[in-house]
Order: structure tokens, then C-alpha cells, then sequence
């Protein structure tokens, strides 16, 4: 893809971002940096090209290990915001 | 070897929907009914995105064969990652979330560092140089901001989980003249960055990742404790950026949508919480906020009158009243009162008093974490109120009972044009009847260093102790005598 079409993809995300998280309940804002923190490590893309690509022994191992530390954060991630959403509950009446 | 690799269609599809999967995660958060659901998607869009990759990057040995080590090694390390994240997730106490946070911010900076520098010693693998093994000029730039920013969120997030962890004391620490160390810090990193356009020798590279490393720690150590939640909150937006950057690196739209996302999201919340404070973004990042705190508590000052109040006083003035509005800031939170704290609400209920709380956005450490204190305690959410939301029923409140607050309550906010926390919006707890106040004891001052003049007040008790011990000791006396 060239540059302005992905531009432009992140424009429209940036957007898409401000109203969404404009709409978030405060009373989940933990909950959205945990899940945010989780997302933003679709990093793990790059990762796991970087470990599973010829060449360079040195770029596998750092790619191996960012594979590690993203995973960290994927399941963690996810798993703390599940955790924490599993908490809020409606009064019974 | 090194032509642009036809993009498969149903592979830039599938990155689409993981984008919009994450979208919809965040979405579901408007509500606590649909969040659960939202975090479903969230789920599943990162598991197309994974998968996706894993069939298109099969490794493969010179003759064209599967490579099965390099497979087994990829699939290992995503092994070690599910079973340490999974093993912190379930461990956590929801008290140390401000901490877990930072802790996984500094990952994904860490991770962004690593996969810019792969992508810098392996470029043809990324599609991201010419036959000559010459880097696109447009990658140089997005990948010399990547690793710079990457590098600022792990130094920036080491620093700020040290701090909230109690590793590092909570204070700011000054260095002199570092106002201009940093400016020129970050002016040679982007200068360098311009400059490795023309020329991509490795010093150039790994001379920007060490000095992003440094300014990250530089830019954190002199914030204070206090402002936290801002801090939180910004490195929150940074790991979205080094995500973005990373994206346009690779031409991934999963990336790219979700680095907007998570970089608007933490922006928003940072904005939001230097709203709360009435401080400007500049001047949190600024630091040195607090940092004469003890000064001002240990100077002279004059000694003033309060009323001290038991546990027992506590209990009976609460079980008479008809509305009780709770105000818990970090206190609670320190002291683990929570629980304890439910407990006396639900003894309350019981005696057919109307409980409430209300929450300030900076209580606690991180946007929203008394929310999840409370939610852990089995509070129901539409019990729990924000800020606007509730500050007019103070008035017709019969006991506003603080527990853990300190600044967000001081009228001094609305009144002391010299008060350094003058123009923060605050919670009117002094227009209840009556004002419960606990607080650990008279000498401690709250983070921005300012008395409350709640506590002088002729219709304030202070209740002077540990918040669960309190707690704990009003639930005993209320189901004790009753009335």
C-alpha cells in the first residue's frame, strides 16, 4: 500500500478513536487502558514476521522475543479486562 | 528475493476485520452490560490478526521446506507469553492495577523496540528495501519514530510502575536544569531521525534508541505521585503510537487502526484527567507537582479546632440518616477498606438508609480505579456515581462520609485563588448535614500539600485511623446496638 492510503486509514481511525472512547464510561476506564494496553499489542504482527524470517539469526531472536513480551500483554491484557468485567454488577432487585 | 510481495486480498481483509474487531471492543466499554461482549470481539480480532500472520509468514529452510524448529520456537514463545500473562492477570490485586498497567505498557514498548530493530537488521523480510538493501526513505522515518517511541514508553513505563509499585519513592525528583536536557535530548533524537534518512549506518539507528531510552526516563522521574493518572494514562497513548508507527512500517491496517485507537484512547484520558485537576497537559509534564508538600505541612502553622469522633459516633449518625453519600479516594485503596466498606453499606441498606457513592476522576492511581475497587467489592455500578453526576445531592445529604480523599474534597478549590489546587473541580461534601472524615491522622496533608478546611468544619467528626480498621469497627458497632 502506499504511504497516503494508509495515511489516510489512520486519519480515520484517529477519529473513529475520539468519538469511541469519548462514549466510554468513566466507571471502565480501567478497564479500557487494560483492554487498550492489550490491542496495542498487535505488535505481535511484526513479531512474528520478524521470528519467522530467514537472514538475520539476530532479527529471529529479537523478533522470538518480542513475540514473547507481546504475548505477555495479549493474554494478560485480555485477561485482567475479563477479570475486572466480570466484577461489575447491577443491584439486585 | 527482493520484489514487493503481491498483497493477497483476503489477507488485507482479514487484517481489516481485526482492525474493527478492536473498535468494537472498545465500543462495548460504554456500557458495564455490553463490556464483557466488547472484550469477546476484542479477543477474536486479535486472534484473526495472529493467525492471519502465522499462515502468510509459514517459516520455510533454503530448499522450501517447513523449517518445523523455527515453527516450534515461534509457537513456544507465544506459549511463554499466554502462561506468564494469564498466571499475572489471575494473580493481580485489583489494588496493584496502576502498577500491572505500566508494567504491560513498558512490554509493548519493549516489544516495539525489538521489532523496529529486527525490521532494521532484516529489512527485505519486511518488504521495507530495495535490491540493494537500501531502507525506503519513508520507512527510515516511520522507523526511527517507532523505536523512538517505543524506547520512551518502556523507560518512561519502568519508571512509573517503580514509582506506583513503591519501588521508587512517589516524589519528584529535579534535576537541575532539566528543562533543557530534555529539549535537547528530544531535539537530537529527531534531528538524528531526519538524518538517517541519508544515511542508515547502524550508529545513526542505535545512537536514537539509547537516547529515546533516556529521555523516557528522564521526562518521568520528575512527576509526582499525584499525577499518576495522567502519566498512566499518556504512556497509554505512546504504546499506541509506537504501534502505529510500527503499522506504517509494515503497511498493516490492524496496526495502524489499532495504534489510533490506543493513542487517541490514552490521549482522551489524559485530557480528562488534567480536566479533573484543573493542571494543564504541559505543566504535569512539567513535574515538580507536591514536591514541597512536606514542607508545607511541617512548617508552623496555626493549630485549629476539630471534633473527634469513635466508630461508635459514626454508626449511630449514619444508621439515623436517610441519605449517605460515600466518597473513597486512594486511601481506601492503600488501606484495602473496600470490602470492609460494602460490608458497612450493606448494614446501612439493611437499616433503610439510601447509600451512594461518589467518585472523583483522579481518586486512585489510574482513570476509573475506584470503580474497579468498588466493582470488586461487589458494589452494584448504579450505585456508584461520577463527579457531575452527583455533586448536587450533597446538599440534601445527611452524612457525606470521606474515606481516603483528601483534595478532591477541599472547598478550598472553589474559594483560595492561592491555592495551588485553585479551579480543580471538587466534590461539595461540605454542604452534607454532616461530614465523616477518615483519615489516618491530623498531620498528613493530601498530595498538592494543602490543609482542608473541611476538617476545622463545626459539622465535620474526624475519624482518625487505619480506613478498614474504621470501617470494620462501624460495621461491628452497627450490627451491634442497631439504633
Amino acid at each position: 500500500m502506499d504511504f497516503i492510503s494508509i495515511f489516510s486509514i489512520f486519519l480515520l481511525a484517529c477519529f473513529v478513536g475520539y468519538f469511541v472512547v469519548w462514549s466510554v464510561t468513566p466507571a471502565l476506564h480501567t478497564p479500557l487502558m487494560s483492554v487498550t494496553n492489550a490491542i496495542s499489542s498487535v505488535i505481535i504482527v511484526g513479531a512474528l514476521i520478524a521470528s519467522a524470517a530467514a537472514g538475520s539469526p539476530v532479527s529471529k531472536w529479537l523478533g522470538l522475543a518480542a513475540v514473547v513480551m507481546a504475548s505477555v500483554n495479549i493474554f494478560g491484557g485480555f485477561a485482567v479486562t475479563e477479570r475486572m468485567l466480570a466484577m461489575y454488577k447491577k443491584k439486585e432487585r | 528475493m527482493h520484489e514487493v510481495a503481491p498483497i493477497n486480498p483476503w489477507v488485507a481483509l482479514a487484517y481489516l476485520a481485526s482492525g474493527i474487531l478492536f473498535i468494537m471492543a472498545l465500543r462495548g466499554l460504554s456500557s458495564p452490560a455490553s463490556s464483557r461482549r466488547g472484550n469477546r470481539f476484542g479477543i477474536l480480532g486479535m486472534t484473526i490478526a495472529v493467525v492471519t500472520t502465522l499462515l502468510t509468514h509459514v517459516p520455510r529452510t533454503a530448499d522450501g521446506a517447513l523449517d518445523a524448529i523455527s515453527i516450534a520456537e515461534v509457537l513456544g514463545a507465544i506459549g511463554i507469553g499466554a502462561v506468564i500473562g494469564i498466571v499475572m492477570a489471575r494473580r493481580i490485586a485489583m489494588t496493584a492495577m496502576p502498577q500491572l498497567v505500566a508494567a504491560f505498557h513498558s512490554l509493548v514498548g519493549l516489544a516495539a523496540v525489538a521489532v523496529a530493530a529486527a525490521a532494521y537488521l532484516n529489512p527485505s523480510a519486511f518488504h521495507i528495501a530495495d535490491a540493494a538493501g537500501q531502507i525506503f526513505a519513508v520507512s527510515r522515518i516511520e522507523m526511527g519514530l517507532g523505536i523512538a517511541i517505543g524506547a520512551i514508553t518502556f523507560s518512561g513505563s519502568v519508571i512509573a510502575f517503580l514509582k506506583l509499585n513503591g519501588n521508587m519513592s512517589g516524589s519528584p525528583i529535579m534535576l537541575p536544569g532539566r528543562h533543557v536536557i530534555n529539549l535537547a535530548t528530544l531535539a537530537g533524537i529527531l534531528g538524528l531521525i531526519g538524518y538517517f534518512l541519508t544515511d542508515q549506518s547502524p550508529w545513526v539507528f542505535w545512537t536514537i534508541t539509547a537516547l529515546s531510552f533516556v529521555i523516557g526516563f528522564l521526562l518521568i522521574i520528575p512527576i509526582g505521585g499525584a499525577d499518576m493518572p495522567v502519566v498512566v494514562s499518556m504512556l497509554n497513548s505512546y504504546s499506541g503510537w509506537a504501534a502505529a508507527a510500527m503499522g506504517f512500517t509494515l503497511g498493516n491496517t490492524a496496526m495502524i487502526i489499532t495504534g489510533a485507537l490506543v493513542g487517541s484512547s490514552g490521549a482522551i484520558l489524559s485530557y480528562i484527567m488534567c480536566r479533573a485537576m484543573n493542571r494543564s497537559f504541559l505543566s504535569v509534564i512539567a513535574g515538580g507537582f507536591g514536591a514541597d508538600a512536606s514542607a508545607a505541612a511541617g512548617g508552623s502553622k496555626e493549630q485549629r479546632p476539630w471534633k473527634p469522633g469513635s466508630a461508635d459516633d459514626a454508626a449511630f449518625l449514619m444508621s439515623q440518616a436517610e441519605n449517605v453519600i460515600i466518597v473513597p479516594g486512594y486511601g481506601m485503596a492503600v488501606a484495602q477498606a473496600q470490602h470492609a466498606l460494602r460490608e458497612m453499606a450493606d448494614q446501612l441498606k439493611k437499616e433503610g438508609v439510601n447509600v451512594k457513592y461518589a467518585i472523583h476522576p483522579v481518586a486512585g492511581r489510574m482513570p476509573g480505579h475506584m470503580n474497579v475497587l468498588l466493582a470488586e467489592a461487589n458494589v452494584p455500578y448504579d450505585e456508584v456515581f461520577e463527579l457531575e453526576d452527583i455533586n448536587g445531592e450533597f446538599a440534601q445529604a445527611d452524612v457525606a462520609f470521606v474515606i481516603g480523599a483528601n483534595d478532591v474534597t477541599n472547598p478550598a478549590a472553589k474559594t483560595d485563588k492561592t491555592s495551588p489546587i485553585y479551579g480543580m473541580p471538587v466534590l461539595d461534601v461540605e454542604k452534607a448535614k454532616t461530614v465523616l472524615f477518615v483519615k489516618r491522622s491530623m498531620g498528613g496533608v493530601g498530595y498538592a500539600g494543602v490543609d482542608n478546611d473541611v476538617f476545622y468544619m463545626d459539622q465535620t467528626m474526624m475519624l482518625l485511623g487505619d480506613a478498614k480498621k474504621m470501617a470494620d469497627d462501624i460495621v461491628k458497632a452497627l450490627s451491634g446496638g442497631g439504633h
